[in-house]
């Protein structure tokens, strides 16, 4: 793969539901082995980008190519197998309730016969310990875990399969800064064992600080800026420097009724 | 709004589009039926929670009816001397209609609420995305194995009740009606033919198919919380139990019309 080419490159990506239009033509590319992350407020089309990419929504308009391949052209095998190299970090964790945690995790590998149910408990117990879980844990249900370990177990299912993609969507939403900041740090400790490249999405500015190399703003559906992560709050975009420091007065106003 | 005509027309379409819609997705799972990779384990185990779980309703309304009927039978027939047709008329009507029809409402209470919940909860937690993202399709996992248990449980349920029913009667006939033991059962057996059986048992596949089509269709097109999945719960059942009832009358044009 040349160098050159982005790991995954969107172009003109639009998309409508009824009179809305979230997305408004969206241009973005995205470096292999690094990790971006997309912000923009609530209803901006975060979600919808990459829900677009993972296949879950069909664009109106627009191309998505991973390596280079347009995905929007694949037929449904070849689809299959792109997604066997994605892993995807769900906001709410999306566990499956019926199964335990350790089904969980190896849900690919069992569901691709890829492993034996025998070998998937210890290859679920090695991959809850990557992610700071007792094997224990494998033999709970979802709902008998908290927030923060579902978080951990959704992000062990995201990595077990060993993707080379991996999505993150709002990792650090409805925890403590402190299990945030743990929950950040592992993501950024399996990104760089697996050698993935990382997309996340999320409101919180000190977890794209922690976890994104570049970072980029969605704004009423369009890409508005690109760069370093490391330079959120100090960009020189209005638009950027108002929603990273979460000030009130700017570019960027609420639509509240009064 | 102001035109009724526009708004009789909006209807037509949107239950026309709605049908279809569901026409295509009974096609798509009956095609995951036929394609690998099976889910033996999920289809056993839906097979269980159908046919046997349902057990102890399904006996217990089929013993009643059976009961009331040989009662309200006997008291009807008694009014012109044909009280040794009760033994006749609890038969063909358990096997042809009762079996069926009250069984298959009974299971729809059951059942059809049940995965149209559960599916219902998996689609506004985003667990059916998570499924799509582990490169298992939904339907083939949660459509298609349900739709073929449903298939083949309901007639074994309706056999049970058909005999159960039966047995009710003949309880009544023998214990309240004065009739005896052995004339009530050869009565019976004379006058049961296979095809009232085989038709009560067409039926039930049939009846099974719909219930458990409707379940999977109101869950997976849920929407919007536990209000969504609460109105999908009870149009699953509203809707399986009116079409079990339509569905009975066409067949059984099908099997006796002269």
């Amino acid at each position: 793969m040349k160098d050159d080419v982005p790991k995954i490159r969107l172009r003109g990506l639009s998309k409508a539901f009824g009179e809305k239009r979230v997305l408004d033509g969206v241009d973005l590319d995205i470096r292999a082995g690094h990790g971006m992350v997309i912000l923009g407020g609530s209803g901006s089309g975060k979600s919808v980008t990459i829900k677009c990419v993972l296949g879950l929504i069909a664009p109106d308009a627009g191309t998505i190519e991973i390596d280079g391949r347009d995905v929007l052209a694949m037929n449904r095998r070849e689809r299959e197998e792109l997604n066997d190299r994605i892993g995807m970090l769900f906001q709410n964790g999306a566990l499956f309730d019926s199964l335990p945690v350790w089904e969980n995790v190896c849900f690919k590998l069992l569901a691709q016969k890829r492993i034996t149910r025998r070998a998937a408990r210890d290859k679920a117990a090695e991959v809850l310990a990557q992610v700071g879980l007792a094997a224990s844990v494998g033999d709970l249900s979802p709902a008998e875990l908290s927030g923060g370990m579902q978080k951990r177990v959704g992000l062990a299912r995201a990595i077990a399969a060993q993707p080379d993609i991996i999505f993150f969507d709002e990792p650090t939403t409805g925890l403590d800064p402190i299990m945030g900041a743990v929950i950040d740090g592992l993501i950024v400790d399996v990104v760089k064992r697996l050698g993935a490249t990382a997309v996340s999405i999320t409101h919180d500015m000190a977890s794209a600080r922690r976890i994104g190399d570049d970072a980029a703003m969605l704004h009423k559906g369009r890409i508005v800026w690109t760069g370093a992560a490391a330079a959120l709050g100090n960009t020189g975009n209005a638009l950027v420097d108002q929603f990273a420091r979460g000030e009130r007065e700017g570019p960027i106003q609420m639509e509240l009724r009064r | 709004m102001l035109n009724p005509v526009a708004a009789v027309g909006r209807a037509v379409l949107s239950a026309c589009r709605e049908v279809g819609a569901l026409a295509l997705f009974a096609l798509e799972a009956l095609s995951h039926l036929l394609r690998p990779p099976f889910y033996g384990r999920l289809f056993l185990r839906h097979l269980v929670e159908i046919a046997y779980f349902s057990l102890p309703v399904v006996a217990l309304t089929a013993i009643f009816t059976g009961m009331v009927l040989a009662l309200q039978s006997y008291t009807g027939f008694a009014r012109f001397n044909a009280e040794g047709a009760v033994a006749n008329v609890v038969v063909l009507s358990i096997t042809r209609e009762l079996g069926p029809v009250i069984a298959s409402l009974m299971v729809a209470g059951r059942i059809g609420a049940s995965f149209a919940a559960e599916i219902g909860t998996m689609r506004v937690t985003d667990q059916i995305d998570a499924l799509t993202t582990l490169s298992t399709n939904p339907m083939k996992y949660l459509v298609a194995p349900r739709l073929l248990a449903g298939v083949l449980a309901l007639p074994f349920l309706v056999l049970v009740a058909d005999i159960l029913g039966v047995m009710g009667g003949w309880l009544i006939g023998t214990t309240k009606l004065g009739f005896g033991s052995t004339g009530y059962l050869k009565a019976t057996m004379d006058f049961l033919e296979v095809m009232d059986v085989v038709s009560g048992l067409v039926k039930a596949a049939a009846f099974g198919f719909v219930i458990t089509l409707m379940g999977c269709w109101c869950g997976y097109n849920s929407k919007g919380g536990a209000q969504g999945v609460g109105a999908a719960t009870t149009t699953a059942v509203v809707a399986s139990s009116i079409l079990i009832l339509a569905l009975d009358y066409i067949l059984t044009e099908m099997f006796f019309a002269q």
